[in-house]
């Protein structure tokens, strides 16, 4: 019997008029424009990579792996508190959904200290966007990266602001969704750029 | 019309069209010139009718924004203009800079008018589009600030919507990348390289911000569909019109000596350009097939429909052709830019100034729309005028992929002034198109002129 009881506690509560779309059909907009932009590049860097094979291995061995792993591991628990944010907001509990919600930021808020400290120590070793065509992409795609991050966290706080005065009810969350949709979305891009730029050999 | 001083709008649009008018002339005496040398020399060079055309695009553009401004944000703000006043001197102000700027060109020698005008002391003129002499370029910071000032008041103490909001931040955005006319550093990149924060910033930044707010309001007017779906839809326009001109900035920096990875990021980010005036096409369109009402101006709509194809087809089809930098090394700097310039403003700046006038005219003289007559005369010069533009876009692209074989990629290359005598057939054709556009542009005037009973709503 408290077997049962746990399950259910921990299901999603039930949303019965449920729409097609979790969030605001303008975030999917601009989301698909957003992943084409990055598609594009990921396309581009391989396209690059074919014709530069040795020189592409070559720089990729001067990155940080570890300092990529960790920032990815980072991001997927941000998506995870997201997750627990959306769900806490079906239950109408808007604090603990805003306390999700800023763990989520103190995630992304690492990802950018980390980041940083990577392009810093790169930008000490006197490598910029112009050293080479994989030093472009890895420096270039990274800063567009991480600007994303930047507007994701940006979204999470207004969202979390909102929720935290109440803003949000159990039948009405759209922006809660809409927020969530986004940030999933920056740590999509990361989960593709990371394999690609740091490890793919 | 609901405010008074809405009506300051129309002195503005007024002049707009009157240095329209001449912007056409200038280009028709030009487009001879292209094919008969000496047409007008020594009295009109050809530098000069170049100068003067462009300059008075711009000129007539701005005033066409300034005056559209006056009329929505008092609108959407729902109440009356901070001071007509100002909006007036400001008015007069820019005119009588305009005029005597363009005399200056006509009138004086360019490098007489430089002495003349103290560029010696800020050396800024000289540049393609910042051509004006130094007071003119404080004369339109002036203008702007002041307009800038009288708006920004009005819509703090007023109802704030995504329209004017939206328009507001792009006139802002005007004004302070204005600024980079006066930055003339003497490296040749570098000077290069900021001139585009003007040139480019506006036309594939900001402008289309001025541009979606101004589509979006004579959309909900004309239309009647909520203002919710309309904002929705203007706010998901304008980022990415935003993400991708600002870097798409980057396709002008392939070849003048900035880093070469802007090959790479201009490319990327430009070829994505066209996705928001596709955008906007498709706005256009759903919009009006979603209306819950006729509205009497079918004038307005036509043309509102109109800057959503042509803005697409000249700013992004037209564009994105040779914006790829493997591309644009052999078009740079050839007619297919030209061809791609003239369709790019006609599509989507020179309409919608005047899908605004056409909405907004008729309100101020006092009737929600003109006699059908009228409105037929005015369609007729929407065809006449959008067509002509077609024809000059297809015959400049024709004469450029001549240009471009003959002169960059033939087996023996020959010289840019043998080329374009080699393309003279189409320099004649464009001439001829020209014309017709002129035509239409007649109509257009004479359509304000024609009386009769105004057309009524046909309730749905």
């Amino acid at each position: 019997m408290d077997i049962v009881l746990n399950v259910s506690i921990s299901l999603p509560a039930p949303h019965g008029n449920r729409r097609n779309l979790p969030g605001d059909l303008a975030m999917w907009f601009f989301i698909l424009a957003e992943l084409l932009v990055f598609g594009i590049f990921f396309l581009a860097y391989a396209f690059a990579r074919t014709r530069n094979v040795e020189l592409f291995n070559a720089s990729q061995l001067e990155l940080n792996k570890l300092s990529g792993a960790i920032n990815t591991v980072l991001l997927i628990s941000g998506s995870y508190f997201v997750v627990r944010a959306v769900d806490r907001i079906r239950h109408g509990q808007s604090r603990l959904c805003a306390h999700w919600l800023i763990a989520a930021m103190a995630c992304g808020g690492a990802f950018l200290i980390l980041k940083l400290v990577e392009f810093g120590t790169k930008i000490e070793a006197g490598i910029s966007m112009s050293t080479n065509l994989f030093f472009m992409f890895y420096l270039g795609l990274g800063f567009f990266h991480f600007m994303h991050v930047v507007l994701g966290m940006v979204i999470l706080g207004a969202v979390a602001l909102k929720a935290w005065r109440g803003g949000y009810h159990a039948n009405d969350y759209a922006g809660v969704e809409t927020g969530a949709a986004y940030w999933h979305m920056v740590d999509l891009v990361w989960i593709v750029l990371f394999p690609l730029i740091y490890i793919l050999n | 019309m609901k405010y008074k001083s809405q009506a300051v709008a129309k002195p503005y649009f007024i002049a707009a069209i009157a240095l329209f008018l001449g912007q056409i002339l200038f280009g028709l005496i030009m487009g001879l010139q292209y094919v008969v040398g000496d047409f007008l020399f020594p009295a009109i060079p050809f530098n000069v009718a170049r100068m003067v055309h462009t300059n008075l695009l711009i000129v007539w553009l701005l005033f066409g924004f300034m005056g559209a401004a006056y009329y929505l944000i008092p609108e959407e703000s729902e109440r009356e203009l901070h001071s007509t006043k100002l909006a007036l001197v400001m008015f007069w102000i820019f005119l009588a800079a305009g005029v005597a700027t363009i005399l200056g060109y006509l009138l004086v020698p360019y490098a007489t008018l430089a002495e003349m005008t103290g560029n010696n002391l800020l050396a800024t003129m000289g540049r393609e589009f910042l051509e004006q002499p130094l007071p003119t370029k404080v004369g339109i910071v002036v203008v702007a600030l002041a307009m800038l000032y009288n708006l920004s008041i009005t819509v703090l103490r007023g109802r704030k919507t995504a329209i004017n909001l939206v328009m507001l931040v792009g006139l802002w955005g005007l004004a302070i990348f204005f600024l980079f006319s006066f930055y003339n550093p003497s490296n040749l990149v570098k000077d290069k390289y900021f001139w585009w924060w003007t040139v480019h910033l506006w036309v594939e930044g900001v402008w289309e911000l001025i541009m979606g707010a101004m589509l979006a309001f004579v959309l909900i007017k004309v239309t009647g569909v909520d203002r919710e779906v309309i904002e929705k839809w203007l706010y998901v326009i304008i980022a990415m019109a935003l993400i991708t001109g600002i870097i798409g900035t980057g396709h002008h920096y392939y070849w003048i000596g900035a880093p070469e990875y802007w090959q790479w990021w201009g490319s990327v980010f430009s070829a994505l350009e066209p996705i928001p005036f596709f955008m906007m096409t498709v706005f256009a369109f759903n919009m009006v097939n979603r209306r819950r009402r006729e509205h009497p101006n079918k004038a307005a709509v036509l043309w509102a429909l109109g800057t959503g194809v042509m803005a697409f087809l000249g700013a992004g089809v037209w564009g994105f052709l040779h914006t790829l930098a493997p591309i644009n090394f052999y078009t740079h700097g050839t007619q297919i830019t030209a061809a791609h310039g003239h369709m790019a403003f006609y599509g989507a700046y020179v309409m919608v100034v005047i899908t605004m006038i056409s909405y907004t005219m008729p309100l101020m003289r006092g009737r929600e729309a003109n006699s059908p007559f009228a409105q037929v005369i005015e369609m007729w010069s929407f065809w006449l005028m959008t067509i002509s533009m077609v024809f000059i876009t297809l015959f400049l692209t024709a004469a450029g992929i001549l240009q471009i074989w003959l002169q960059r990629i033939a087996e023996e290359p020959i010289s840019f002034m043998a080329a374009q005598d080699q393309v003279a057939l189409f320099y004649w054709m464009r001439e001829a198109a020209g014309v017709i556009f002129l035509i239409g542009l007649l109509l257009y005037i004479a359509s304000f002129f024609i009386k009769g009973k105004a057309a009524t709503a046909v309730a749905t």
